[in-house]
């Protein structure tokens, strides 16, 4: 891939990613936030986090399934862009939902499942968004980075629960986040299954 | 040499203030002769004649009509709080009829022009709380429940009343079955009060809002509203009032038996399985309000319960 058709798809990733953000400051600017502004602006960023979190979790599904190879330029940007709406979405609930109440965010965080399993999501990634720089990788070596790095699946499979957990069971959209991720962790199963079984055959030969 | 307030005050602000004046001059007027909470609203409906019964007010500003027409919960339509408005053209509230039967003397189905007479329609100011902690205050028209209930003469034997919602898909995409079947509710919609909670004065039966006909959305063209219970239990589209010996089966309750009583009373001190219940959001503020014991109507409905343990019957 030439550096020119890798700047292209940066760009493309960058004007995406962006683009929710920019809806809701659009309709912030236009008074068109709904009539519960903080609910909806939470529910968005958090949608688009899980999105691009799947985003970048299916560069190496892409890869195993279709052979594509280019994906991966932009996983480090999928998912450091994840990472910035989960941190705009707890935002969001420190200060315009909560006012910053530190005691009953505490509480709730004690108290309800899925807003623990959330605040765990962001924990998780938090490690990951640190050690996405390549010097980090360098640091880590490749094998411990590629393992630590990981804690995305878990990390995305948290955020789905906390969407299952918070919203209505008469809601389809959390199961289908959460169908996405289960086919993304099938193929990558899948292909270790394979791999061991090949790395096993000589042996018994 | 004196100066003149025309010299002091350009021309532009001395003709707002005049229109200022003219403007609050003009709500007076409209205040004084029983436009009420309405008047500030420009109607979007047709509108509907009911004298403000002040005995039902509230301090609190009503919510924006905009906001009461646009963000509402009624997946007859769909989930999503702006399905309501944007599908509202799908139900057609005229002709409408009402059966009201079970255990009474006398059953018989009401036309719906029937019952926007049975008894003087008053504007009432109630908050509304929703189980999901927001609230909005919202001027409504109608008239005791009771009114309608003793029409039919309940038996001895009646202790709840059953409302059903209208069951039809061509006039309700939201009850059209989803993806493998999943998706809603089951449908029709059915809610229930205790008979005593029915007949009680603040139990509504409402047929107008923000002095004009309920819109679509609202649950036209008839609906109740239990203002100390969560929003839910306001059944809405009533096709039928049952009164029976048993606890009647509720929609919620049946989607999800942990989450939704059947008494499902607004109370701070009983959380939702998932969210706290001690504050809600006003719609149009932005600070959370503590969430007031019965919705603030407990000196009115208190008694209802007296000796009930609330954690239980929730």
């Amino acid at each position: 891939m030439t550096v020119r058709t890798r700047v292209a798809l940066k760009v493309v990733v960058w004007a995406v990613a962006l683009t929710p953000l920019a809806r809701l400051l659009y309709a912030a600017w236009t008074d068109d936030l709904t009539a519960n502004p903080i609910e909806y602006v939470t529910r968005e960023l958090g949608d688009t986090a899980i999105r691009l979190l799947l985003a970048s979790l299916a560069v190496t599904p892409l890869r195993l399934v279709f052979g594509l190879g280019w994906p991966v330029t932009l996983r480090r940007l999928l998912g450091l862009f994840a990472f910035f709406y989960v941190c705009l979405h707890f935002a969001v609930w420190i200060v315009l939902d909560h006012f910053f109440d530190w005691r009953t965010m505490t509480d709730d965080i004690v108290k309800r499942p899925w807003i623990t399993v959330g605040v765990a999501a962001l924990l998780l990634l938090t490690p990951l968004a640190v050690t996405s720089t390549t010097g980090m990788i360098k640091r880590l070596g490749g094998t411990t980075w590629r393992r630590l790095h990981r804690l995305a699946y878990v990390a995305a499979a948290l955020g789905a629960l906390h969407y299952i957990w918070l919203a209505k069971k008469v809601l389809i959209a959390p199961w289908v986040y959460a169908a996405v991720l289960l086919v993304l962790l099938g193929i990558r199963a899948g292909d270790a299954v394979r791999k061991l079984i090949r790395r096993r055959r000589p042996a018994l030969a | 040499m004196r100066l003149r307030y025309s010299d002091v005050t350009p021309e532009r602000w001395y003709l707002s203030r005049r229109e200022l004046m003219a403007g609050a001059a003009a709500l007076a007027v409209v205040g004084a002769t029983g436009g009420g909470a309405a008047a500030a609203t420009p109607p979007a409906g047709p509108p509907l004649k009911a004298t403000p019964n002040p005995a039902y007010r509230v301090a609190d500003a009503p919510t924006k009509l905009e906001a009461a027409t646009t963000y509402n919960n009624f997946y007859e339509f769909g989930t999503n709080k702006e399905d309501p408005s944007r599908l509202a053209g799908t139900l057609k509230p005229r002709p409408w009829h009402v059966q009201v039967d079970g255990l009474c003397a006398k059953p018989r189905t009401f036309d719906v022009e029937e019952i926007l007479k049975l008894a003087p329609l008053e504007e009432r100011i109630y908050i509304l709380r929703c189980v999901e902690a927001w609230s909005m205050v919202i001027p409504w028209i109608g008239y005791p429940l009771a009114a309608l209930l003793k029409q039919v003469e309940p038996r001895p034997g009646a202790k709840y009343v059953e409302f059903t919602t209208l069951k039809d898909p061509e006039q309700f995409p939201g009850q059209k079955p989803g993806f493998l079947g999943l998706g809603s509710l089951d449908w029709p919609y059915t809610e229930g009060l205790r008979l005593d909670e029915a007949m009680h004065p603040l139990a509504l039966l409402t047929v107008g809002m923000y002095g004009q006909v309920l819109p679509n959305q609202n649950g036209a063209p008839v609906r109740i509203v239990t203002p100390w219970k969560y929003g839910f239990k306001s059944a809405k589209s009533i096709v039928r009032i049952r009164l029976t010996d048993t606890e009647p089966k509720t929609a919620w309750n049946k989607a999800a038996p942990q989450e939704y009583g059947f008494y499902s009373n607004v109370n701070p001190t009983v959380d939702h399985p998932r969210w706290s219940q001690a504050t809600e959001r006003r719609i149009g503020e932005f600070r959370r309000r503590p969430t007031l014991m019965f919705n603030g109507y407990a000196d009115q409905v208190a008694s209802l319960y007296s000796g009930m343990d609330l954690k239980k019957n929730y």
